[in-house]
């Protein structure tokens, strides 16, 4: 018998601080709201590192029956919670980060005049993803996932004055919402054919079915419309398209939701959902094929970007199709093994970035960058650690996890090593070259900058020369930089697979023949990070000269790579446009102006026709009163007579 | 013995006679003589139906009916008199105001 864990707490925590924070943040002072915002999170951070601590003396899964919610016959959902080793990784990875970026999000949102907002929102975010990873069933799950996406419009579209900034926000939802009509499906066949949304009933009712290798069914369906899901949360061809406008929104918001934690939230749901998956090889293989062209695609993009925060997204993109490839090929644990991996050295990078950004007076354009090193040491080195760690470099973290899945994907198809590979080149390419450009070189901004670029509301943006972030905001920095130095050791000796082992089952054991093979793996993904790193050194620290010259070169492909292979404009031909036009001149010019509004101005002018016609029998002409009253009567007399007949 | 229906048939046609003639007369002593027959019209159904059920009911109502139609002659005649008098004419049409 499982003690009681009131692990229902662990999201209300920082619902309490987003209502205390939004009802009564206006009229309190600064130091209130970070007090609040920070005792909220850190007290589910708290919750969360109890229950790690007690873990071992729980009988798995955990369940936690809160309250009632649906009862409709035999078919129930409650308000329930549910952990295993898979909800502790993903509960640890979202308070642990969260708090560091709330903390980070004090020094950094400080000077803007929504301040209490900000927190708020990012209270409100906290408890519908901890409610996503902590459900008990697909519908809890349903409302975190759509909890989230709504706590990501509010806050891309913090700075809501901003035009961009809006319309990025509603590109988001609306982007979103395709996903989770896919996934609301999925949930109503889950619901048809197994009676259940709960994790438990569902996963017993299919493990005895068998595998649907012949012909695609009904299991190959709910993967594939759960694929879909996951492609619109978090951001794989062809819904990607959301993620790089994302980063209108404040930068600890890009750290937090969308590279740490709720674009991850895909990832969790087709890991949790593995059971379907391990029965629809036919899915799984969309999976591996989307996420590995998603990593090459998006890590093509990145090359040519400019935007610091717009290269970071594109990374993000690339390496969320790493952990869905992870999962294609059914090395579940490596993709959340990456996951993990992932959220440090990525929300690592963009609260870096964000330092850049505040550091710079609000400049994101890495061309006005360069030199910033000897201004801004402590962000430059902790920087340092996190490209090290995303470009595979061993020991850090990244090389651990990203190895893990090329090898498993290696064990799989050859194809999905390769392309894999080049975006491992590509990664550690574009990561380099993010910092040479930022960080070495000579400073290329303006020097003397008045009153800054004051579209992005933060930060004392008159300084002349670039400064370093306040202590509140190099903490984090540091906290996470030592998670990306040492995070990947726990994939040492597979100790990582072995703890996920009883929620995915475990993997088959390598022969010593294949040790050699992965040994030799390995290698090559040294090299290549190296030779990535390598390209970017010679390009754009030691031949700065050269990049422009290349670019020139290729004339038309290089174009279409800094446009973003014009995706978004094809969109908004092939989709965007024909909607709108569509809305305005059929549904809202012809359907609703020419039959809704119509119908309606119809009656009421028929109305007054028909009675203006009728006004004319009273006239007060006796002689036409009679003349009626015997047509009446003529006609009454007459049905009488006809009916007598009958 | 003659039949009912065939009174009945002279009843209406004298019915619809008066109603005709009410109609679309215009002079208001003729209006007023279509009323009469009308009136008539229907006491000969009364007359007819009484003679048909050997019941005396319907030739007592015939009397009322006659009464009523005499004092009504009289009244209508006096307001025809006393219209003619102060419009100078009989036809309807021109005496749809009852102020001068």
């Amino acid at each position: 018998m499982n003690p009681m864990l009131n692990l229902w707490l662990i999201p209300v925590l920082p619902l309490a601080g987003a209502a205390i924070n939004g009802f009564l943040g206006k009229r309190s002072s600064r130091t209130a709201v970070t007090t609040i915002a920070l005792f909220f999170s850190g007290a589910a951070l708290a919750m969360g590192l109890w229950v790690a601590l007690r873990f071992s003396s729980l009988t798995l899964p955990y369940q936690e029956y809160f309250a009632h919610w649906i009862r409709s016959g035999s078919f129930s959902v409650d308000f329930a919670f549910y952990l295993d080793q898979l909800s502790l990784v993903m509960l640890l990875v979202v308070t642990g980060v969260g708090f560091l970026i709330h903390v980070y999000s004090v020094g950094y949102m400080w000077d803007d005049p929504s301040y209490y907002r900000f927190f708020s929102y990012l209270n409100l975010f906290m408890f519908f993803m901890l409610t996503l990873v902590l459900a008990g069933n697909y519908l809890m799950m349903f409302i975190g996932w759509e909890g989230v996406g709504l706590a990501s419009y509010l806050l891309i579209g913090f700075w809501f004055t901003k035009d961009s900034a809006a319309s990025a926000g509603k590109k988001a939802f609306i982007v979103n919402r395709i996903g989770d009509f896919g996934f609301l499906i999925a949930l109503f066949l889950l619901i048809k054919h197994f009676g259940s949304l709960n994790f438990d009933q569902v996963f017993q009712s299919i493990n005895p079915l068998r595998a649907e290798t012949a012909s695609a069914g009904l299991l190959t369906a709910i993967g594939i419309l759960l694929m879909v899901g996951a492609c619109g949360k978090s951001a794989q061809i062809p819904l990607y398209i959301w993620l790089p406008d994302a980063m209108e929104g404040p930068t600890p918001v890009s750290a937090l939701i969308h590279a740490a934690t709720m674009v991850t939230a895909g990832v969790y749901m087709v890991s949790r959902s593995h059971v379907i998956f391990e029965r629809a090889p036919m899915a799984l293989t969309v999976v591996a094929i989307i996420g590995t062209l998603t990593a090459f695609f998006a890590a093509t993009i990145g090359i040519a970007q400019t935007d610091i925060k717009k290269v970071l997204a594109y990374s993000t993109v690339s390496q969320l199709g790493y952990m869905f490839m992870a999962c294609g090929v059914g090395a579940f644990s490596a993709g959340i093994f990456h996951l993990m991996t992932h959220a440090f050295f990525k929300g690592l990078l963009f609260l870096a970035a964000g330092s850049v950004i505040h550091a710079v007076g609000g400049e994101q354009d890495m061309r006005k960058m360069g030199g910033l090193k000897s201004y801004i040491p402590w962000t430059f080195l902790t920087m340092g650690i996190a490209t090290l760690a995303i470009s595979g470099i061993p020991p850090l973290a990244g090389f651990w996890s990203k190895d893990e899945i090329l090898w498993k994907a290696y064990q799989v198809s050859w194809i999905y090593w390769l392309i894999g590979l080049i975006t491992a080149f590509l990664t550690s390419f574009y990561m380099f070259r993010l910092l040479y450009m930022t960080f070495f070189g000579d400073y290329r901004g303006v020097q003397v900058d008045a009153h800054g670029h004051g579209s992005h509301g933060h930060g004392e943006h008159g300084q002349a020369e670039p400064h370093e972030s306040p202590m509140v905001m190099l903490a984090p920095l540091m906290i996470l930089a030592l998670l990306s130095l040492v995070g990947g050791l726990m994939g040492i000796g597979n100790h990582f697979e072995h703890f996920l082992a009883p929620v995915f089952g475990t993997g088959e054991t390598v022969e010593a023949a294949s040790r050699v093979t992965e040994f030799l793996l390995l290698g090559v993904s040294v090299i290549v990070a190296v030779s990535g790193w390598w390209l970017a050194y010679w390009l754009y620290c030691a031949r700065p000269e050269l990049p422009q010259k290349i670019a020139d070169s290729l004339g038309g492909f290089y174009e279409a790579v800094v446009h973003k292979y014009y995706v978004d404009e094809f969109y908004a031909a092939v989709f965007v446009r024909p909607l709108i036009d569509g809305s305005t001149r059929i549904l809202w010019q012809d359907v609703d102006r020419k039959v809704i509004d119509a119908a309606v101005n119809n009656a009421g002018a028929g109305a007054r026709h028909l009675s203006d016609e009728v006004r004319h029998m009273q006239s007060g002409n006796i002689r036409s009163y009679a003349g009626w009253i015997a047509a009446g009567s003529a006609v009454v007399i007459g049905f009488m007579i006809w009916m007598g007949v009958r | 013995m003659v039949p009912l229906s065939y009174y009945l048939v002279l009843s209406g046609f004298l019915f619809a006679c008066g109603v005709a003639g009410f109609l679309i007369k215009r002079n208001i002593i003729t209006i007023f003589m279509s009323i009469e027959l009308m009136l008539n019209g229907v006491n000969l159904s009364f007359v007819a139906f009484a003679a048909h059920w050997h019941a005396l009911s319907g030739q007592v109502f015939v009397f009322f009916v006659m009464v009523v139609a005499a004092a009504e002659a009289a009244v209508g005649l006096a307001i025809i008199i006393a219209v003619y008098r102060t419009r100078e004419t009989l036809n309807v049409d021109q005496v749809n105001l009852l102020k001068l």
